[in-house]
């Protein structure tokens, strides 16, 4: 079965429809590619997912439950993190900071219990998965600068690093690879192998066709809201369509 | 640890070398400190709030109700006025917290206003604009609270305890969490913070601890009225909090006892006194962005003394 299932899943906003009727499922440890030119509906899909965003219609259901229309908090509990377009980090927090928030889940505590300090078990657990996220990321020795400070490949990394703190199941990636040049791109592709290595399912939004080619197994290709085709990368490069869509109808 | 020690000695000897009028200054103060380091837990989500001095005042009403209509002592009606305080910004986070920054601040400061303008209607229970008079501290064998010295004391052990809770909040995970929702929200939703209810929790725990402030005010003072806790109260606090720094626990406490002792010395300069006390506020904002708690960093840029690289950014965390 299908980690994520996502059926005919419509957007609106007023007048204008965003996504109309996609569906598309992603199976367990794949990284599964969204692609599509600017507009096509992407980032709406991955809202719409994450709890951002209702679906106006239609179904998302992940490991077998049905979780349209629930908060991002509820979901994120679940084990469906997403991270951000461009660098989104909490800047003024250390890199040990922003890492500890993404273990939110292991760790929340209570007013009384975080006065009184009874939660000092939770908290050392928590802590040991962010030394061990920060590890896995190569953070460590960045563990005490603020984020606003990293350099950008670090940056993403740090974002990734708070995603996985929350041991997700699927994680959403939202044009990581964006602004990087090539050694950069050549490390965060490395880590998203890494982090799919260590049994979490990713789906990939992103506009790097060397990155998209290089780290998907299926892609998902979605123009003006709507599926234009979906297979393995060396289909998808093949078809005819999706040439058209990204190249701007050269026609004859 | 040592530092601490000599506060609490400075401070427990303080009161025996001041004149009377200033020791109900020391007692004012002290209160104050409360008044600010409550708000700083407020306002560690990243919304600033316009009500909290119609809270300190919802403590003080409480705790004058309790002891004119109830016959409470002291003990009984601090505690509960922190309850009572707390309960009503629970009520207040439905609506206001639909809101975020300007529309949550404008919110904050018109159900403000609906408390206050019902302290002044409501002549029957709260006393219309002349508000409630005649509350006491309590009396203990020879000891009687309406002497400053006994009630400074008094106040400096509950403020200290009120001041330790904060600070243990603030440096828990669920400070932290509360830094993260001011930061970046959405980021915090999406690894499985419950951005609402964190919010929540900084406005209740922050008005129970200035509710306990108003009742301690109310009790030593002997009476409360509506315009005490009006926006002029707020504004001050706001100052403190922003001439002292927002960065760190210990900025507001500073702002609130460098600014009191300020005021206090150019007393004789009545009618000049608010445009001196505005120049300041500009030009703190102007020249220390961070507050006085950022000054000895900011004086090692200016004089360039020591590390030339202390940004008073990097000193903070």
């Amino acid at each position: 079965m299908a980690l994520l299932e996502v059926s005919n899943v419509t957007k609106r906003f007023g007048g204008l429809t965003a996504l109309n009727g996609v569906s598309f499922s992603v199976g367990e440890a794949q990284i599964h590619g969204l692609i599509g030119p600017n507009g096509a509906g992407k980032s709406t899909m991955f809202k719409n997912v994450a709890g951002f965003y209702t679906p106006t219609e239609g179904s998302i259901r992940f490991a077998g439950q049905e979780i349209s229309g629930r908060l991002p908090h509820h979901i994120a509990e679940l084990g469906v993190v997403r991270t951000f377009q461009e660098t989104t980090l909490f800047q003024e927090l250390t890199v040990l900071e922003n890492v500890m928030v993404g273990t939110h889940i292991e760790g929340k505590t209570g007013l009384v219990s975080a006065i009184l300090g009874l939660d000092r078990k939770r908290q050392a657990a928590a802590r040991a998965r962010v030394m061990e996220t920060l590890d896995f990321m190569g953070l460590t020795d960045r563990q005490d600068q603020l984020a606003s400070e990293l350099p950008l490949g670090s940056q993403r990394a740090l974002a990734l690093a708070i995603a996985l703190a929350s041991k997700p199941k699927l994680m959403l990636m939202d044009e990581p690879f964006a602004g990087m040049n090539p050694e950069e791109t050549n490390h965060m592709m490395d880590l998203t192998r890494k982090v799919q290595a260590s049994g979490v399912t990713i789906v990939l939004v992103e506009h790097d066709m060397k990155a998209v080619m290089g780290l998907c197994e299926y892609l998902t290709v979605l123009n003006f809201g709507e599926v234009l085709a979906e297979g393995t990368p060396a289909d998808v490069r093949n078809n005819e369509r999706v040439i058209e869509a990204y190249l701007g109808g050269t026609g004859h | 640890m040592i530092g601490l020690t000599v506060l609490f000695a400075g401070l427990i000897i303080l009161p025996h070398f001041l004149a009377y009028h200033h020791q109900d200054l020391l007692i004012f103060t002290t209160i104050n400190v409360l008044a600010v380091c409550s708000y700083r837990l407020v306002t560690l989500t990243g919304e600033w709030s316009l009500i909290h001095a119609v809270m300190m005042g919802v403590g003080a009403f409480t705790a004058a109700l309790l002891f004119l209509e109830f016959d409470m002592a002291m003990w009984f009606t601090v505690p509960l006025a922190g309850l009572v305080t707390a309960a009503i910004a629970f009520v207040l986070c439905f609506p206001l917290l639909r809101m975020t920054q300007f529309y949550f601040l404008i919110a904050s400061f018109a159900a403000g206003e609906t408390i206050r303008l019902t302290w002044v209607e409501f002549v029957g229970i709260f006393g219309g604009t002349g508000g409630l008079v005649g509350v006491e501290p309590p009396i203990v064998g020879e000891i009687d609270f309406l002497d400053p010295i006994p009630y400074f004391y008094l106040t400096l052990a509950v403020v200290t305890v009120c001041l330790f809770l904060l600070y243990r909040i603030e440096k828990s995970r669920v400070g932290l969490t509360m830094h993260a929702i001011h930061w970046k929200a959405p980021l915090a939703e999406s690894v499985g913070v419950n951005a609402w209810r964190y919010r929540a929790l900084a406005l209740v725990t922050g008005s129970f601890f200035v509710g306990i402030a108003g009742a301690m005010k109310v009790h030593y003072l002997g009476s409360v009225t509506p315009n005490q806790f009006g926006i002029g109260f707020m504004v001050f606090i706001l100052i403190w909090v922003i001439v002292g720094g927002y960065t760190s626990f210990a900025g507001p406490v500073i702002g609130v006892i460098v600014l009191t002792i300020f005021d206090e010395s150019i007393r004789s300069f009545e009618e000049v006194r608010p445009a001196i006390y505005g120049a300041v506020l500009i030009l703190s904002i102007l020249f220390l962005p961070a507050g006085l708690e950022g000054l000895p960093a900011r004086l090692r840029v200016w004089f360039g003394i020591g590390n030339k690289h202390a940004d008073p950014k990097l000193t903070e965390h």
